[in-house]
């Protein structure tokens, strides 16, 4: 018998969920130096589920900032998920209905978005729910613990934990550039041009959000220039 | 902090909720303009690919550990194993290595 969407959707949930959890506890370290409680840092988790956004924005309220400027933190960090939308938008069977569009974009993260485009076809709105299901708590309560437990989970488990996301990106996009050299290719490019950007003095102005974004736009354009995806199997 | 916590918090959670469902309720249709189509075909695999590297070498305790559980994964990747057993494999990876090196 063939599993069901939403089963399949939380066991592919399981790792992304143990990675955020990871994550998420040092993230709680943040909002408590932020002076945010372990409920109300638990709560942003919940509501936005974005790594790099809620630690800029809780390294802006500790400084003291204002709302305008949160908002904005909270947009330039998050950028690249309006990209990841955009691509998303075409992965949802068109007749998708605006509540179920409403629903997934909830919970649009690099990880969860990962396993979406691993799907082969149409994303199942119902694989979507399992992911999120399943996601979701790990991030809010690793969270909920960084503020209330601060440092006192063992070092060796946190850094185990927190290679399981970068495990899962690379089981997402390596499979299909075995059969692809062109994404092959791009993927080596991408993390040698991420490498020297991130290393080099000289672009050291650019945040992680920004070289994402001009990579993945710089990039991805290049690909589609040189190499047109024709055939109905893409995206 | 300037301000009242719950008002930061309902201020990042709208700004992120917008930025992610605008995208996935306005655009309801096939895309056929073919280079728009493959720009979106090839966004998610520079997007992991460029956080992942070289972001994976200073996630952990040391950057040897991190080379094996990168290792780890490209191979278990490579042999087609799912989200699940790669991402379990780093993990191992890293924290064997760990106990060997630190």
């Amino acid at each position: 018998m063939k599993e069901s969407p939403f089963l399949r959707g939380i066991r592919d949930g399981v790792p992304i969920s143990l990675g955020y959890f990871a994550v998420a506890v040092s993230l709680g370290i943040a909002a408590r130096s932020a002076g945010l409680t372990a409920f109300q840092a638990a709560l942003a988790s919940l509501l936005n589920n974005a790594s790099a956004g809620e630690f800029a924005a809780f390294t802006l309220i500790g400084a003291g900032a204002g709302y305008f400027e949160v908002a904005l933190m909270t947009l330039v960090a998050n950028a690249r998920y309006l990209l990841m939308s955009c691509a998303l938008s075409q992965k949802l069977d068109a007749a998708t209905p605006l509540l179920q569009r409403l629903v997934i974009g909830f919970d649009v993260t690099d990880e969860i978005f990962g396993a979406y485009i691993a799907q082969p076809g149409a994303l199942e709105p119902h694989y979507a729910y399992g992911v999120i299901l399943i996601a979701l708590p790990g991030w809010a309560l690793g969270t909920y613990l960084g503020v209330a437990m601060g440092s006192a989970l063992p070092a060796r488990l946190v850094s185990a934990l927190s290679v399981a996301l970068y495990g899962m990106f690379l089981a997402v996009i390596v499979p299909p550039a075995r059969r692809s050299r062109v994404l092959a290719g791009l993927i080596v490019l991408s993390m040698a041009l991420s490498a020297l950007l991130s290393l080099a003095p000289a672009f050291a102005f650019l945040s992680t959000g920004a070289r994402v974004i001009l990579l993945t736009v710089a990039l991805s354009a290049l690909a589609a220039w040189r190499f047109p995806v024709r055939e109905e199997n893409a995206a | 902090m300037s301000g009242n916590p719950y008002v930061y918090i309902l201020v990042m959670a709208a700004v992120s909720y917008l930025i992610r469902t605008l995208p996935l309720t306005l655009i309801r249709r096939r895309i056929e303009n073919v280079f728009l189509r493959s720009f979106l075909y090839y966004v998610p695999y520079v997007t992991l690919a460029v956080m992942t590297f070289p972001a994976i070498l200073t996630a952990t305790g040391s950057v040897w550990s991190a080379w094996l559980g990168f290792a780890a994964a490209l191979v278990c990747a490579w042999r087609g194993l799912g989200l699940l057993p790669v991402a379990c494999a780093a993990c191992a990876a890293v924290f064997l290595s760990e106990l060997a090196l630190l």
